[in-house]
């Protein structure tokens, strides 16, 4: 053990060397950052530690989203389209039930059946959907893959209008991610007070155009007409407004949505322009349509229900609605961004402000430097010169940790920082295996050469049981833990690695190199 | 130099096995007890509902705070405790009726209650129920797991007796821990969860390093009496546990002092468990090898 062949040696320095070099960045100004990075190669570290939000400041939202909606609504779409495949074919099933994941369309004669069965084969070939009959029924159905395919399909959809909406509040470098199978996870860095971005996320933003039906009231307590169906008004004071349930158009025409002034009342608004298609259906629909009263619906609100003076053939318009210049604003960027796939609700929410993050920082910090200093001083106490060297590979093992983490970019959270200087605390742990080992030897009669090649040997094969056992917690806290105690995990693991290569390596390096130099008589230790 | 031990102490730990099992019984039948009579005081992480962290300018008046608090029409009683200092508070509620809509207007109505004017939100957290649900099943998982692969690893490394012998002073450390936060009723959420398997990962580390020495010893004299073997090994390394203990100690000490209030609770564990940790391996997992069969032969 106190032979240190050359290669050896020169990866050891090399490993040091590096570790320093990436943890450097962390201790410079931005601006010898900023200088670095324009005037150096690139190959020069210049990255930080990746703070977690509980540091930098910051909220958290974990969103679940309502996947029994999508799925009722595909099986809404299920039911609509075999009816119209039954009117086209001139087919009268004897019934057309729902089932967990699609519709049962029952038909007792068997010519009717087949003619059905393969109509809506042929219907749904390109969809996933399956089409199955058992008896004298016929199972159109979504199967597990089709099921999840949906799911995937709305989580992704979800991701995208959720980054269009929060990249228009002008939040910098959120993250949204899935997680699970109907979760989002939302970071947002520097925002202390998530209301406004909960409140654009809690919208689903689904617009319809209605035409009102003049002809019933819904205060009338016979009920309206089956096409038609009663919303409540935005403003909360207006009575409930009849409309027809058939959509005439819909928000996914939209080509652009803005908030401005209205030119005669100064009232805040938001005018919208529809794209090709939607602007000729918009102008056929206002042509064939005057004098009656059209409702502007979102997310089955009615926010507004104007008179159709003329027709209106331009394919832009406006929504008045006794708005404040901020929900204007609001309702235009929800319309740019598109309509969610599915309602978000939020199940979890942290957001730590900036102050608590900059105390915890500076308390984290404080923490590092005391225990550091309380460790450096007990090993110099206990082992002398060697304590020495386990202090400088102590500290040397402290630039490894944080230059690992910023290589990683792994985050760093609060108890992270705890993991940082717990790891200060039991690194040395395998330095004083083998010092206490080289004490027994020592005791035992050994010169001091062979005490100090004995003492690494014994030691050794202690201090690699005690590391992997310690790994292996960290590791499943790692698989297992969530937010936080993950950042926890990784500097604990990160700290077990790091502190093996200081206590083994740069330790004995340094005791061999002393031991050659001088080649003692005796050891004190 | 300063020697923490003088060289070729032998203190007789055997001797003393039988006192430290039934104390071990009998802590961990405490613990037990309060752990199912009084049961954990699960933190939001769990338990669901909110918490607010919040730094006002004067010293509040704690009493007059309360009864306003209590009086804004919300399910469940809130709690207001001081949190570091006189000026910081710390405000939990169980989760209110009307899901995501409900949270906000409870967190709403607490801050207007409080106001804006000299009050500082520092930290607001809001975990459903069904998150505190899996979030308290993975952190089972996780416990149970990481003591599987641990097991897993000394049956590798040793024999099946040590592994068992670990493993009952994993179970001794962990009950330990989880009756301590039982019976001081505190807040028992993740972090705690990461602690307890720190403490796990810890206390093994020094199980192991004893175990380590009896299995060599064990090899090198074939006749020597089991209990002044176990006696030999644990005072060879008794230095070794005292100066980890310290150091890991020290280091702990400078977080529970300087850390932050945000910590305090996982510090706290952590600190308990090293002194649990290490007195576990020496009194509990290495004396109880002696009632596990050793088979020297196969060492």
């Amino acid at each position: 053990m106190i032979n240190i062949g050359k290669y050896t040696l020169y990866t050891i320095i090399f490993i040091a060397v590096l570790g320093v070099l990436f943890a450097l960045p962390n201790v410079l100004s931005p601006e010898a950052r900023q200088y670095v990075e324009e005037n150096l190669p690139s190959w020069i570290p210049n990255q930080t530690v990746n703070l977690g939000l509980d540091l930098r400041g910051g909220s958290h939202l974990l969103l679940e989203v309502e996947m029994a909606e999508v799925i009722r609504d595909r099986i809404d779409s299920l039911t609509a389209s075999a009816r119209s495949i039954s009117r086209t074919e001139r087919i009268r099933p004897d019934s057309i039930r729902r089932s967990e994941a699609g519709i049962i369309v029952t038909l007792r004669e068997d010519d009717a059946r087949d003619t059905m069965l393969s109509a809506l084969r042929k219907f749904h070939r390109a969809e996933g959907v399956a089409v199955r009959e058992s008896g004298d029924r016929i199972e159109v159905f979504y199967d597990d893959d089709a099921l999840r395919e949906l799911k995937q399909k709305t989580i992704q959809q979800s991701i995208e209008i959720i980054r269009r909406r929060i990249d228009e509040t002008g939040t910098k470098e959120p993250i949204i991610q899935s997680q699970g199978e109907d979760r989002i996870l939302v970071q947002l860095p520097g925002v202390d007070d998530p209301e406004r971005i909960k409140s654009l996320l809690g919208k689903t933003a689904r617009m319809t155009f209605h035409l009102v039906d003049m002809d019933v009231s819904c205060s009338d307590t016979r009920g309206v007409p089956a096409g038609t169906k009663c919303l409540p008004h935005t403003d909360g004071t207006s009575a409930a407004v009849p409309i027809k349930r058939r959509a005439l158009l819909s928000g996914d025409m939209l080509d652009n949505a803005a908030s401005t002034f209205d030119q005669q009342s100064g009232q805040p608004v938001v005018s919208f322009r529809f794209n090709g298609l939607g602007a000729r259906k918009f102008g056929d629909i206002t042509k064939n349509n005057v004098g009656k009263l059209f409702a502007i619906v979102l997310d089955d609100t009615v926010i507004t229900a104007p008179r159709i003076n003329e027709p209106i053939l331009g394919g832009s318009g406006q929504i008045s609605g006794n708005f404040t210049p901020e929900k204007a604003n609001d309702m235009s960027i929800l319309l740019r961004a598109g309509a969610l796939p599915a309602p978000l609700t939020v199940v979890e929410e942290r957001s730590v402000g900036p102050s608590l993050g900059a105390d915890s920082i500076e308390a984290g910090k404080l923490a590092s430097v005391v225990g550091l200093g309380g460790i450096i001083f007990f090993m110099f106490l206990s082992y002398g010169r060697f304590g020495w060297y386990a202090d400088i590979a102590l500290l040397i093992n402290m630039a490894l940790i944080i230059g690992l983490l910023s290589m990683l970019q792994a985050t760093l959270t609060l108890p992270g920082i705890a993991g940082i200087v717990l790891t200060i605390g039991m690194a040395v742990d395998a330095n004083v295996l083998v010092f206490e080992r080289i004490r027994e030897e020592i005791a035992a009669g050994r010169s001091p050469v062979s005490a100090i090649d004995k003492g690494y040997q014994g030691a050794m094969s202690t201090i690699i049981d005690a590391n992997v056992t310690t790994f292996i917690a960290a590791l499943l806290l790692f698989i297992l833990g969530t937010g936080p105690v993950k950042g926890f995990a990784v500097t604990l693991m990160i700290g077990i690695i790091t502190s093996m290569y200081s206590a083994i390596y740069l330790t004995r390096v340094f005791v061999v190199y002393w031991l050659r130099r001088n080649r003692p008589d005796t050891l004190k230790i | 130099m300063i020697k923490i031990l003088p060289e070729n102490v032998s203190i007789p730990f055997m001797k003393a096995h039988k006192i430290a099992f039934v104390l071990s019984v009998i802590a961990v039948a405490i613990s037990l007890f309060f752990i199912f009579s009084k049961g954990l005081n699960f933190g939001i992480d769990f338990a669901g509902g909110i918490m607010m962290e919040v730094q006002l300018d004067e010293q509040p008046d704690l009493n007059q705070m309360r009864s306003d608090l209590n009086n804004i029409g919300l399910v469940g009683s809130v709690s207001i405790q001081e949190f570091g200092s006189v000026r910081d508070l710390m405000i939990r509620v169980q989760e209110q009726p009307g899901g995501d809509k409900g949270q906000q207007i409870a967190i709403d109505s607490i801050r207007s209650a409080l106001g804006t004017d000299g009050v500082e939100y520092r930290r607001v957290e809001f975990v459903g129920p069904q998150v505190g649900d899996e979030l308290i099943r993975k952190g089972l998982y996780a416990v149970l797991g990481a003591m599987f692969g641990i097991l897993m690893y000394i049956v590798f490394r040793f024999q099946v007796q040590f592994s068992l012998a670990a493993i009952a002073a994993l179970f001794h450390d962990s009950i330990l821990t989880i009756g301590l936060f039982a019976w001081l009723e505190m807040e028992f959420n993740l972090s705690t969860v990461a602690a307890v398997l720190m403490i796990a990962g810890y206390s093994i580390n020094d199980t192991v390093v004893v175990f380590d020495r009896v299995r060599e010893n064990l090899r090198r004299y074939a006749k020597k009496p089991l209990e002044d073997l176990f006696d030999e090994s644990i005072n060879s390394m008794l230095s070794r546990t005292i100066l980890t203990s310290g150091t890991t100690l020290l280091a702990l000490v400078a977080l529970w002092a300087f850390g932050g209030e945000v910590i305090r609770g996982f510090v706290d564990a952590l600190i308990w468990g090293v002194l649990i940790g290490t007195y576990s391996s020496v009194f509990v997992a290495t004396p109880l090898l002696k009632y596990f069969k050793l088979q020297r032969d196969e060492i």
